[in-house]
């Protein structure tokens, strides 16, 4: 960061300005000839908060592929599969059971089962292999795919919301200044502020265990040089298996958070797979940081682009992606 | 100067001689098999079947180019024809008159194939920067934006209905999208395509290509600049699908999101796959083996008492057994069975003692 600084100071002040005018977008009251070029506040600010949110949504996603992308170079095309299974997991534990909460677990260690086998009967028989891993996993998405809309029919399912989170709550965002003089604040789903700060905090203890602990060193040690790890001794076979799990765990249970949220439909497997391709192309391959700010990136392009450039949103993300293509190819934090 | 014009002329006709010599019977064969198809096979088949092989072995060429020759998986291919498909609907004359703008063919099917070809060499240049792996996922992105742009723009592209009434233009007053037309304009074009890979692979651009694929840094140190000979062969690879798009959505009458969505795309990585990527004959049998799964398999499904809806799962699983045990697909299967028919047992040396 600092020598980024340094480096390119004319660059560093125009991000800045620029996060500084978004900050300041978010707390003031807007004047009106703001208003008139951008539509009200209000539409701005949920824009930007339902893009927040889906960018914590994506990260769960992106940063599992990440991770097993990071350490063991293995490319895993069935990730949206898991992320599509957990969801479904998740909703017939919390059909039968009736606990929301419940879901959560359930769906990590099914989603975890599924990738350790992925792990041992696929991708250890082809280690390095790259294009067959690619052509296996997507084999093998098609097929469950079809498998999970046989068992769980084409319709959307969606993960009924718990009681407690129903509602919305105040935020201390100003909407706008009534004529009386009293300031209207602008409300938000319990459900997804829940969500969001639940991925913030798997984040950020994702980012403890691999900076703070012994495992955590191990994984980082192994992306940087996976054989000098195995020969210093350490079990890199359980350390894989470990991380392989724990990146599906964690795709599964984004998984019931859609399901909560929007519901899921068969074909949202291929959907999330193919953005947590673009968050990890754009944050770096096989970085955390990179696939929290690729996913923040590419969730507020979505929601903010589909109210300014409607039909062309799709357009901007994409446009990120061939921008951070053109300038970083590794990605925005990625190592070359 | 009479001897030796005629001396020249004996030349060159033994070199055709040889030439002639050279190809296999087989493959005369073939050839015959396909000119006089028409005699002996109902409308279906002539109309539909075989030339959604060919269409689709056309779009599956381009990969296997791709992939075979210049060691990039690109996964754009069904985009790109998906991309001709809309260029000559809006171009050219449809039944949604307000999308289409009715300008004769001979403008609008170059245009289309030109603008394929440039948005392929646009993806080419971005994805060239990255190598391996990095280009299916960044071709793969980029056939979904283009699939979820279709999908929701309604003032180019239609949305989700996509646009119809897209047939081909009546030249030499030939209704070309009847039946046996149809057949022989697809088995042309396929042809032509499977020739133009077979010689651009033995040109000094081909060769290029596959020292780039086997060592980019030793060509780059001769000289060759690898990039643009990687782009080039996303345009050249642009120009087959291109051609191949054209086919499919005069062939269906219409082009729509769905035709060049996930599946599709996916499908052709299966069809050039199971085939082989070796040789610009695989994807065309690949394609004889999707075709047939495709048409066939919910029947073999119902017949043998399974749900006729499951197809997918047997063309998925057939995929899945086929990459397992043989990466390089039908063709790595054969290859090995030759080479492991044509050795001794028992002393594991060749029999026809080479």
């Amino acid at each position: 960061m600092r020598t980024f600084a340094s480096r390119h100071p004319i660059w560093t002040a125009i991000i800045a300005a620029l996060i500084l005018a978004f900050v300041w977008s978010l707390f003031a009251i807007w004047p009106k000839g703001l208003i008139e070029v951008m539509g009200r506040k209000k539409t701005f600010v949920q824009a930007v908060f339902h893009g927040i949110t889906l960018g914590g949504v994506y990260f769960l996603v992106a940063s599992g592929f990440t991770l097993i992308f990071g350490l063991m170079r293995n490319v895993n095309l069935a990730h949206g599969s898991l992320f599509l299974l957990g969801g479904y997991i998740g909703f017939e534990i919390a059909d039968a059971t009736g606990y929301w909460l419940l879901a959560f677990p359930a769906a990590f260690i099914v989603s975890a089962a599924f990738g350790l086998l992925l792990q041992i009967f696929v991708f250890r028989r082809m280690e390095g292999d790259d294009l067959r891993q690619t052509l296996v996993t997507i084999g093998i998405s098609v097929v469950a795919a079809d498998i999970m809309r046989w068992i769980f029919g084409s319709l959307t399912t969606s993960i009924p919301t718990p009681s407690w989170l129903f509602g919305s709550m105040q935020t201390f965002f100003i909407s706008t200044v009534k004529r009386s003089g009293d300031l209207v604040y602008i409300t938000y789903p319990i459900a997804r502020s829940v969500i969001f700060l639940a991925a913030v905090v798997i984040g950020i203890g994702m980012w403890l265990v691999l900076n703070r602990t012994r495992i955590g060193m191990m994984i980082r040690a192994g992306v940087d040089d996976r054989d000098m790890l195995s020969a210093t001794g350490a079990r890199i076979q359980i350390v894989f298996m470990g991380v392989f799990a724990f990146g599906a765990g964690l795709a599964g249970m984004a998984g019931v958070a859609v399901g909560t949220f929007t519901g899921l439909t068969p074909g949202d497997d291929i959907k999330f797979l193919l953005t947590s391709l673009v968050v990890v192309i754009v944050g770096g391959m096989g970085s955390i940081p990179g696939a929290a700010i690729g996913a923040l990136l590419i969730g507020l392009s979505e929601q903010v682009g589909s109210i300014y450039l409607q039909s062309y949103s799709i357009v901007l993300t994409f446009l990120i992606m061939v921008v951070v293509l053109a300038f970083r190819p590794q990605g925005l934090l990625g190592r070359s | 100067m009479a001897v030796t014009d005629t001396r020249h002329g004996e030349r060159q006709s033994y070199i055709l001689g040889a030439w002639i010599e050279r190809v296999p019977v087989i493959y005369w064969a073939l050839a015959l098999l396909l000119l006089i198809m028409p005699l002996f096979t109902g409308e279906y088949i002539l109309g539909t079947f075989i030339p959604r092989i060919f269409m689709l072995g056309m779009v599956a060429l381009s990969l296997t180019f791709l992939a075979g020759y210049g060691g990039m998986v690109s996964l754009i291919q069904m985009t790109i024809a998906g991309m001709a498909g809309y260029m000559v609907a809006i171009f050219g004359s449809s039944e949604i008159t307000a999308l289409s703008l009715s300008w004769p063919w001979y403008v609008a099917v170059p245009l289309a194939i030109v603008i394929s070809v440039l948005f392929a060499t646009l993806t080419g240049w971005i994805s060239v920067r990255t190598e391996g792996i990095y280009t299916i996922m960044i071709t793969l992105a980029i056939a979904s934006a283009f699939y979820y742009f279709t999908l929701q723009n309604y003032e180019i592209f239609g949305g989700q209905q996509g646009i119809n009434g897209v047939h081909p233009p009546e030249l030499f007053g030939v209704k070309w999208q009847n039946p046996m037309p149809f057949y022989y304009l697809t088995l042309f074009w396929a042809v032509l395509s499977y020739l133009s890979v077979l010689y651009i692979s033995r040109s000094p651009f081909g060769l290029a290509l596959q020292g780039a694929r086997d060592n980019s840094r030793r060509m780059a140190a001769l000289g060759f600049n690898v990039t643009a000979h990687r782009v080039a062969a996303y345009a050249f690879a642009a120009l087959i699908a291109a051609i191949g798009g054209l086919l499919l959505t005069w062939d269906s009458g219409r082009i729509d999101p769905e035709r060049a969505g996930i599946g599709p795309v996916i499908n052709i990585l299966i069809i050039a796959v199971i085939g082989g990527l070796r040789r610009p004959i695989g994807p065309f049998i690949g394609a004889v083996i999707f075709a047939i799964l495709e048409t066939y398999a919910a029947d073999a499904l119902g017949s043998l008492g399974f749900d006729r809806e499951r197809k997918d799962l047997l063309i998925g699983l057939i995929f899945v057994i086929i990459v397992f045990w043989s990466p390089d697909g039908i063709l790595g299967l054969w290859d090995r069975w030759k080479e492991n028919w044509g050795r001794d047992p028992l002393t594991g040396m060749r029999r026809d003692g080479k």
